[in-house]
């Protein structure tokens, strides 16, 4: 697998994600500067954490509108499978690619801690390794992570089985406990917690690389 | 303008300082001129009060790379790589605009780190408050809010600190902020100046009006009209400054860089100046190209601007366009705004006309240096006597309120605001006793801690500072790393006068004896002075942030994990009296009161407790490890008990309070299958050790004889533990 990692003036989880994938994952990881206008010869986008342009105006309100983002549109339109974690989730949002939208959390505060997620799928390339059910120990870092949609859309995520990954315990307020979710192709993720952090056992979790293996093993399937 | 001696008074300089700048000049100062002087010649920038004693500590090594002087000290860790280190304080403006003094207390030591070629991978900070109450809470809201909203965007990791309280505080809370960087060492960059000819390139955000004369502001006490000072503190912008770290850390490979110094205290006017003195060259700079925010800036608020996120760099003549290319790639400004000059002056234009004209030297090496008088006997606050019987009290209840005070209470409402992990190398962060963070592309990791303690030090300077010193190598020691190096940050009260100038003396001579002793050379550091309110100054509160080195691994955990586990308390018991008592948190929070001296502290024996220590977890027979502190033997006990396993453990008879709460150094906790081992490596080391009990499920008990002192549901600790500072933020910001 060849990922590339979109790096936005003010991505900070880039190099995370890099690493995650190259070293702990012996993948094959490169960067992608904001201004491109084509993504490359890879088969996975990774959206990373951070604040893209210092979350001006809105988490991801401004990213939105980079030149790699209409590209990233069209791999995603064209069935690339797309990863966007924490601020690439709320990039993802604004650029309509997922629906709802990403909240200051409840108590107004940053919040930066490992959280218990469950999985609540395991039909996406994202989660196909990740037994449904299970348990997975996560980090979550984010000021605006509380997910919010209308009832309808959310009881449509549910009756589509998109919601990926749920908290266990609610950490920022989201609705229906909601921390990743797909879009109806089941090829974009945007999720808030980072398991780019939890793939290294120095690290205290390792429960991240099964999202990271699921990817690998379905690239192979979905470029052909 | 004319200067009149209300000018020169208005400017924080002397009279004598004054007649010395006409001397230097050899005519009267501009006005321009005069503002220059004033800040560069401020306590904040010349460290006039300080610079005479801050010889005396310990700057050489065999891991320093760089001492003072420079931007940040750098210590080498193996093979090729360096580590780049420093602290700063951002007391008064933290106090005047809590949420962007701090944030920009963040910004600039991190300026201060990636200016030398490191990307800082670690922050930490120390921060004092008044006793808890409506007001100070929402300063220490403020200033929490303003670092996470710093370091995260930035992408630093906060990765440990501390968080104490007392009222002495209470109109000059404390930020100090300690940051890490890591590069190659031919990677490292300096503030030297070089090249006659070699163009001078403004990099960053534009100048505006915001923050002139911080510098000054930093250099006097408080008074009523504090509050009309909230112009002078700067605003922040976390993301500027990512993209100027990028912008700069790619331009530096570019091989086009010469010299690079941020714009921190006094801007434009300290980068300049000390880029040339440090060259032995001149700087000639024409304002009229420096990028502005605002119109009509005048010379003399465009040199004393404390604008953030902006740098000054000398680079290769005919190389600009490559510097340039770089920064217009992540979209910033960068201009050509002046050249270096072989005559050692620094010359600034402004619309034609020479608005100053100033021997670099005179500004930076021959700023006032002075011996101000210290033969008072360090002001003391508290006395030295104790209450004549000190009525024992209910451990249980004073262990639990001791547990859930302010200075011992969990910090997490402070650290989960924090982003600990972004760069994923964080191995222990905030709540461990030193926090690791490993170095990727090698085997090192290091180990940090940030430590201060007003309450010893006010009782007395000298021998504060060396436990806060023995605490600082101690809590490395138990996560098994080496401390190699340190940086300082002092701060005191107003040092013209003599018993506030005899704590700074005493305490900077102090921790230059135990840095030497444990071998831990200071780089750099900063001095903060005139944290007063209205006449009343803080505790003498040094802080010192120690670096450490280990091996790669995962660090020895503070809390017990495993039942069954034998409970070896390294150092002995240890004892203390009751004039020592009185330094103790048990003493301030029980009894109210502080008086006494700090506890004794036998040097050669700390660092034989930290050598036999190191030995435990270099064998791998420590399940656990954490060092004795702040309330003592049952406090540290309660601490590693907060995951859920307690321990039962046995103490000598004697009194019970002293026993269980008394602070004295040199002892650590450690958890184990194999104690035989660990008394033996005790011996080995010359240190007592003694196994105390056992680790169990869910309860802490402690008897003396056939005495219960102490029998806890862990769950009670923790919850009170956990629950205190929430508590405390909620109903102090409902009252």
């Amino acid at each position: 697998m060849k990922a590339g990692v979109v790096v936005f003036p003010g991505s900070n989880c880039d190099h995370d994600a890099w690493f995650a994938i190259n070293e702990n994952l012996k993948g094959n990881a490169k960067f992608i500067w904001h201004d491109s206008p084509d993504l490359g010869d890879v088969d996975a986008v990774i959206l990373p954490g951070g604040f893209s342009y210092g979350d001006y105006l809105r988490c991801g309100a401004i990213a939105r509108f980079s030149p790699v983002m209409a590209a990233v549109k069209k791999f995603a339109a064209d069935g690339g499978l797309v990863i966007g974690v924490c601020n690439g989730f709320q990039i993802l949002v604004e650029a309509g690619l997922l629906p709802g939208a990403l909240l200051r959390n409840q108590d107004l505060r940053f919040i930066c801690k490992e959280v218990r997620l469950r999985t609540e799928t395991s039909n996406s390339p994202f989660t196909s390794l990740v037994p449904q059910g299970s348990i997975l120990r996560i980090p979550i870092a984010h000021g605006d992570g509380c997910y919010f949609a209308d009832d309808r859309t959310l009881d449509e995520l549910e009756a589509e089985d998109r919601v990926a990954f749920r908290y266990l315990d609610n950490p920022n307020g989201s609705k229906r406990d909601i921390a990743g979710i797909l879009n109806k192709e089941r090829n974009v993720l945007g999720m808030m917690p980072h398991p780019e952090r939890a793939c290294d056992p120095l690290m205290g979790s390792t429960d991240g690389l099964g999202i990271f293996q699921s990817i690998l093993a379905n690239i192979p399937v979905l470029s052909k | 303008m004319k200067i009149t001696p209300e000018l020169i008074k208005k400017h924080q300089l002397t009279q004598g300082e004054f007649d010395k700048i006409v001397s230097l000049l050899g005519r009267e100062p501009s006005y321009t001129e005069l503002g220059v002087f004033s800040v560069m010649w401020s306590e904040h920038c010349s460290y006039k009060s300080s610079r005479i004693h801050l010889r005396k500590l310990p700057n050489e090594g065999k891991y320093v790379v760089q001492g003072p002087g420079e931007n940040a000290g750098v210590i080498g860790i193996g093979g090729d790589w360096v580590v780049a280190f420093k602290i700063e304080s951002h007391n008064h403006p933290s106090y005047i605009e809590p949420f962007q003094g701090a944030a920009t207390g963040v910004g600039g030591i991190l300026r201060d780190i990636f200016t030398m070629g490191a990307r800082p991978i670690a922050v930490l900070d120390s921060l004092r408050f008044g006793e808890p109450n409506p007001k100070n809470m929402r300063i220490l809201a403020g200033v929490v809010s303003g670092i996470s909203h710093y370091g995260n965007c930035f992408g630093v990791p906060t990765v440990g600190g501390e968080c104490k309280f007392d009222d002495s505080y209470a109109g000059n809370p404390l930020v100090n902020v300690f940051a890490l960087g890591v590069c190659k060492k031919d990677e490292i960059f300096y503030a030297k100046a070089s090249g006659i000819g070699n163009p001078v390139i403004y990099v960053g955000a534009k100048t505006g009006r915001d923050g002139i004369h911080g510098a000054s502001m930093a250099s006097a006490e408080f008074d009523e009209k504090s509050m009309e000072k909230r112009p002078n503190v700067q605003v922040g912008d976390p993301f500027m400054e990512k993209l100027l770290l990028e912008a700069c850390i790619e331009a530096m490979q570019t091989g086009a860089i010469v010299a690079i110094q941020d714009m921190g205290a006094a801007g434009l006017t300290s980068s300049s100046c000390e880029m040339g003195s440090r060259g032995g060259v001149g700087i000639d700079i024409d304002l009229d190209k420096v990028p502005q925010r605002e119109k009509g800036m005048t010379a003399y608020e465009m040199l004393l601007s404390e604008s953030q996120e902006r740098m000054l760099l000398v680079a290769e003549k005919g190389r600009e366009e490559e510097v340039f290319h770089v920064f217009r790639k992540w979209g910033l400004d960068a201009v050509t705004i002046g050249v270096v000059t072989e005559d050692g002056i620094l010359r600034i234009r402004h619309q034609g006309r020479i608005e100053a004209e100033i021997p670099n030297p005179a500004l930076a090496d021959e700023a006032p240096k002075y011996d101000r008088p210290h033969n008072a006997a360090p002001y003391r606050k508290f006395p030295m006597e104790g209450p004549a019987e000190i009525v024992e009290v209910d451990c249980n209840a004073a262990l639990l309120k001791l547990v859930g005070s302010p200075d011992l209470c969990s910090k997490r409402w402070i650290w989960e605001q924090y982003d600990y992990q972004v760069r994923t190398n964080t191995l222990a962060g905030p709540g461990s006793d030193a926090a690791v963070v490993r170095v990727k592309g090698t085997d090192t990791s290091i180990a940090m801690s940030l430590d201060g303690n007003g309450r010893y030090c006010a009782l007395d300077p000298r021998e504060g500072t060396k436990l806060m010193v023995a605490e600082c190598c101690r809590n490395l020691a138990t996560t098994g790393a080496v401390p190699v190096a340190a940086t300082n940050n002092l701060n005191f009260g107003n040092p013209e006068r003599p018993e506030i100038m005899a704590q700074l003396v005493e305490s900077i001579e102090g921790m230059a004896e135990a840095c030497r002793h444990f071998e831990s050379p200071i780089t750099g550091g900063n001095v903060s002075l005139y944290n007063e309110t209205l006449g009343e100054a803080i505790l003498p509160t040094p802080v010192l942030g120690i670096v450490g080195l280990m091996k790669t691994a995962a660090p020895v955990p503070s809390a017990f994990r495993e039942e069954g586990l034998s409970v070896v308390l390294l150092g002995g018991f240890g004892t203390t009296d009751a004039t020592r008592f009185g330094s103790t948190e048990y003493a301030k929070v029980l009894l109210g009161q502080t008086w006494g001296l700090p506890p004794a502290l036998d040097m050669d024996y700390e660092l034989s407790v930290h050598n036999a220590m190191r030995a435990v977890a270099a064998e791998g027979l420590a399940g656990s490890a954490h060092d004795l502190g702040d309330g003592g033997l049952a406090v540290a006990l309660a601490e590693c008990s907060y995951g859920g396993i307690g321990a039962a453990v046995a103490i000598p008879d004697g009194r019970a309070d002293f026993s269980l709460f008394h602070e004295g150094p040199s002892r650590i906790l450690v958890s184990t299958k194999v104690p035989e081992r660990v008394l033996e490596l005790a011996r080995e080391n010359g240190v007592e050790a003694v196994v105390i009990g056992a680790t169990m499920k869910a309860r802490l008990q402690i008897q003396n004889g056939m005495r219960s002192l102490i029998d806890i549901p862990v769950a009670d600790l923790s919850n009170t533990f956990e629950s205190a500072l929430p508590n405390l933020i909620h109903t102090t910001n409902h009252a």
